[in-house]
Formats: structure tokens, C-alpha cells, sequence
């Protein structure tokens, strides 16, 4: 091989990539904020709403759980605006505010899986006896079932948190300068393709360790430690 | 400007083979390799162990896309020049291998204890261990994560189109270029993506209460 590495060029662009990291991690905590309070009313809604509204919300988890977050994007960024024209409305959103859009409606259709989940894993009992104690409906909701809903499927929504971060860099197709955004401009720049991949890749590793280190501490300190499942502490003891 | 027609939804249905054969490659491929790497994590072999973790941690932490491009263009600098139906068969078999080994592990750790030692009673080898004992018990449960990351994975495809193959994404993206209508190009490209991924979902479903009654019974 005669190919000559040369990372100089890319590490002289620092300050670019130090912008579009930024972004990266405003963008992820922005839509996972967005997508966790979207998850919440709408699996909320989709198990104790009323008929028509449950379908709507299962229309939605649907649509978006079954389709590529890239054709999501390319119809809000490009579909929304040719349809509004016909309607007589001059809507463009910028990249950002599109890609913001598209990452918290498609993030907010996959927490509201995980949480539903969540709520039917609480016993019926649990319900009953709070029933049986006068509280209101909303109450009971609030106090009795989110509370241990949301701690089992914490695991699940932190490790979909990160796949969110992972999924951000998609958004660079519509030209949203965020980290792999800016790793497509430096690399126009100076030809050095894949020492800018290359270091983009190193530093999107090292960013989901982080933010999975945030995440296990902030469940140690609010939830408790996990139990390990029984199958890993028999493995343990052996 | 062209308007968009029958004869481009007939263009987006031909460009789907083309999905369809990148994930059925990604999986099959992906999916030994994810076996065998499965195999290894659950082994006794804390060498082979970490060399499994490193190959999983370092696609399941990074993004997809960031990964096509790296092997589109890193294998570029050995001298291969990869058609991007290679360079996007190799990105999402890695993809997968790392995703597939992470499911099949859990499902092989999740074979009572009890199974392991009855086999290793009655003097079976390691290898016939798992291949009689263990795999055939863990398959049951990994069948539906298995169908669902089937779904994530013909969805994942659609990236491909970025490092310029032409499957249905990118199929889309020329008829959006040549009409400019793009909201009925990707509703129709969108409309197809359901039509694959919706029924895969529905059968994953199905196996998931299929198992839980057969488990709570």
C-alpha cells in the first residue's frame, strides 16, 4: 500500500469539528427532551385514551417504526414544503429545524413503543388497590403507574437515547452541519476522506460510551442498580 | 418537467429488488457471522470474548453511516474499487453481525444453567453442547428480536443510497430530481418501505405472544 496517512490536514479544521460536535449533542438532547415527552403523552394516550385517539396514535407509532428515517426527512424537508404550496402557504424550514422535526416525530414513535410497554407491565393489582383507595383515574396514572413503568423500561430508553445520537448523522444528507455534516465538508476540503471518517468514527465511539456512562450513573442514582438477569448471576457463580 | 407517473412507481418497484437483495445479503451473511460471534461471546474464552466485544462495540457505537462511508472510501485506499453494492453489502453485514451477535447472546444466556450441565452430564462435547442443546432452545426465543431487527435492517438499507446505490431511496431521490414533485415520490417510496417492513412487524408480534403463552403455560 502507498497510501500516506495524513491526519494534519484534518486536525488543522478542529474548530469545525468542534462546532458540529456541538451540534451533535444539542441536536440529541433536544430531540431526546422532545421525543421523551412525545413518547410519554402519546403512550399515555395509546393505552388509557379513548378509542378513536388510541388508533391515531397507533397509526403514528406504526407509519414511523415501519418506514427508513431517511424517507421521513426527505418528506418533511422536501414533501412538506410542495404541499404546502398547493395549499397557498410558504412554509421552508431550514435543514436544522427540519432535521430537529423529522429526529423528535420518529424518536418520539419508538419511546412511545417502550413506555406503553412499560405501563402494561404494572400489575393489575397495583391499579385495583389504588382504585380501591378513591384516587382519580389521572391520579392513578400519575402515582401508581408511571413511576414503576418508567423504571423498567429505563434500560430500554437509554440504549434507544443512544442509537438517537448515532441516528443524528443522518440528518447530514440534507445538509445539516453537525458532526458527520462537517466531516463531509472538511473532507471536500482536503481530500482526505478517510482520515476524516476515520476520526469522526473514533470520536462518535467515544461520545456513546459517555453518554452511556451519564446514563447507567443517573439510574444508579434514581432507580437503584439493575438486578442482573438470573441467566448472567448463574453464570457468575459458576 | 416530467410529472410523476405509473411508469416511475414501476422504476421505484424495480429499484426495490435492489433493497431487497442488499438486506437479504446483510442478513444472511451478517447473521453467520453474528453466530459465530454469539458462539464466542457466550464460550469460555475471555481472549476470544473481548475480541468479539471490541468488533461489536465499535459498529454498534457508531453510526451506520459514518460506517458506510469508511469502508466505501477506506477500502478505496487499499486499491479495491468497490462497486457501492459491495461497499454497502460489506457496511451493513458488519452492521448486523454486531447487532445479531448482541440478540443471540442474550437468547443463548437465557437456556437455563441447568440445560449446560445436564449436557456436559451425559459427556457431550462443547460443540455438542450448544449445536444439540442450547441452540435449538435459544432459536425459539431469538425469533422474534431476529424478525424485528429484519425490519430495522431493510430500513438501515435505505442509507446505502448515500454512498450511491441504487436501491429505492436513491431510485427515489433521481425521480424527485427529474419531476420535482418530491412529496408524492417519497410518500410513494415510503408507501413501499411499509409494505415491506408493516407485515415482518406483524409476524414478529405474533411469535412474541406465540411465546409467551407457550412460556407462561
Amino acid at each position: 500500500m502507498t497510501y500516506q496517512f495524513q491526519f494534519g490536514a484534518v486536525f488543522a479544521r478542529a474548530e469545525l469539528l468542534i462546532d458540529g460536535f456541538l451540534l451533535t449533542l444539542q441536536l440529541t438532547v433536544l430531540t431526546g427532551l422532545i421525543g421523551l415527552i412525545l413518547g410519554l403523552s402519546c403512550a399515555v394516550i395509546r393505552t388509557y385514551g379513548p378509542r378513536p385517539a388510541r388508533m391515531a396514535v397507533a397509526t403514528y407509532v406504526e407509519i414511523f417504526r415501519n418506514t427508513p428515517f431517511l424517507v421521513q426527512l426527505f418528506l418533511i424537508f422536501f414533501g412538506i414544503p410542495e404541499i404546502g404550496k398547493t395549499f397557498g402557504l410558504r412554509w421552508l424550514p431550514s435543514p436544522y429545524m427540519a432535521g430537529l422535526a423529522a429526529l423528535s416525530v420518529n424518536i418520539g414513535a419508538y419511546a412511545t413503543e417502550i413506555i406503553r410497554a412499560g405501563l402494561q407491565s404494572v400489575h393489575r393489582s397495583q391499579v385495583e388497590a389504588a382504585e380501591s383507595l378513591g384516587l382519580t383515574r389521572w391520579q392513578v396514572i400519575r402515582y401508581v403507574i408511571l413511576p414503576p413503568a418508567l423504571r423498567n423500561v429505563y434500560p430500554a430508553l437509554s440504549s434507544e437515547f443512544i442509537l438517537l445520537m448515532l441516528g443524528t448523522s443522518v440528518v447530514s444528507v440534507i445538509s445539516v452541519e453537525e458532526l458527520t455534516g462537517t466531516a463531509n465538508l472538511i473532507q471536500s476540503e482536503t481530500y482526505r476522506t478517510f482520515e476524516t471518517y476515520a476520526l469522526i468514527w473514533v470520536i462518535y465511539f467515544a461520545l456513546a460510551l459517555v453518554l452511556k456512562g451519564i446514563l447507567d450513573a443517573i439510574a444508579a442514582r434514581f432507580i437503584g442498580r439493575q438486578k442482573p438477569p438470573p441467566a448472567a448471576a448463574g453464570a457468575a457463580h459458576a | 418537467m416530467r410529472s410523476f407517473g405509473l411508469n416511475d412507481v414501476w422504476y421505484l418497484l424495480i429499484a426495490t429488488q435492489w433493497t431487497i437483495y442488499l438486506t437479504v445479503v446483510a442478513f444472511l451473511v451478517g447473521g453467520a457471522l453474528g453466530l459465530w460471534l454469539a458462539v464466542v461471546r457466550t464460550g469460555g474464552s475471555r481472549f476470544g470474548n473481548g475480541l468479539a466485544l471490541v468488533w461489536i462495540r465499535s459498529f454498534q457505537n457508531t453510526p451506520l453511516l459514518v460506517q458506510l462511508f469508511l469502508i466505501y472510501y477506506g477500502l478505496g485506499l487499499f486499491g479495491f474499487r468497490l462497486p457501492p453494492f459491495v461497499a454497502a453489502a460489506v457496511g451493513l453485514i458488519c452492521y448486523a453481525s454486531a447487532f445479531l451477535a448482541e440478540i443471540w447472546r442474550g437468547c443463548i444466556l437465557s437456556v437455563p444453567r441447568q440445560q449446560w450441565e445436564a449436557a456436559d452430564a451425559l459427556a457431550l462435547t462443547p460443540w455438542q453442547i450448544r449445536w444439540y442443546v442450547i441452540l435449538p432452545q435459544a432459536l425459539r426465543i431469538a425469533i422474534p428480536p431476529t424478525v424485528g431487527f429484519l425490519v430495522k435492517l431493510i430500513k438501515n438499507s435505505s442509507l446505502a443510497s448515500v454512498v450511491g446505490m441504487t436501491e429505492l431511496m436513491r431510485a427515489a431521490t433521481a425521480i424527485n430530481n427529474a419531476t420535482y414533485q418530491p412529496f408524492k415520490v417519497f410518500l410513494c417510496a415510503a408507501i413501499i418501505y411499509f409494505l415491506l417492513c408493516f407485515p415482518l412487524t406483524m409476524l414478529s408480534r405474533r411469535f412474541e405472544r406465540q411465546l409467551d403463552v407457550s412460556t407462561r403455560g
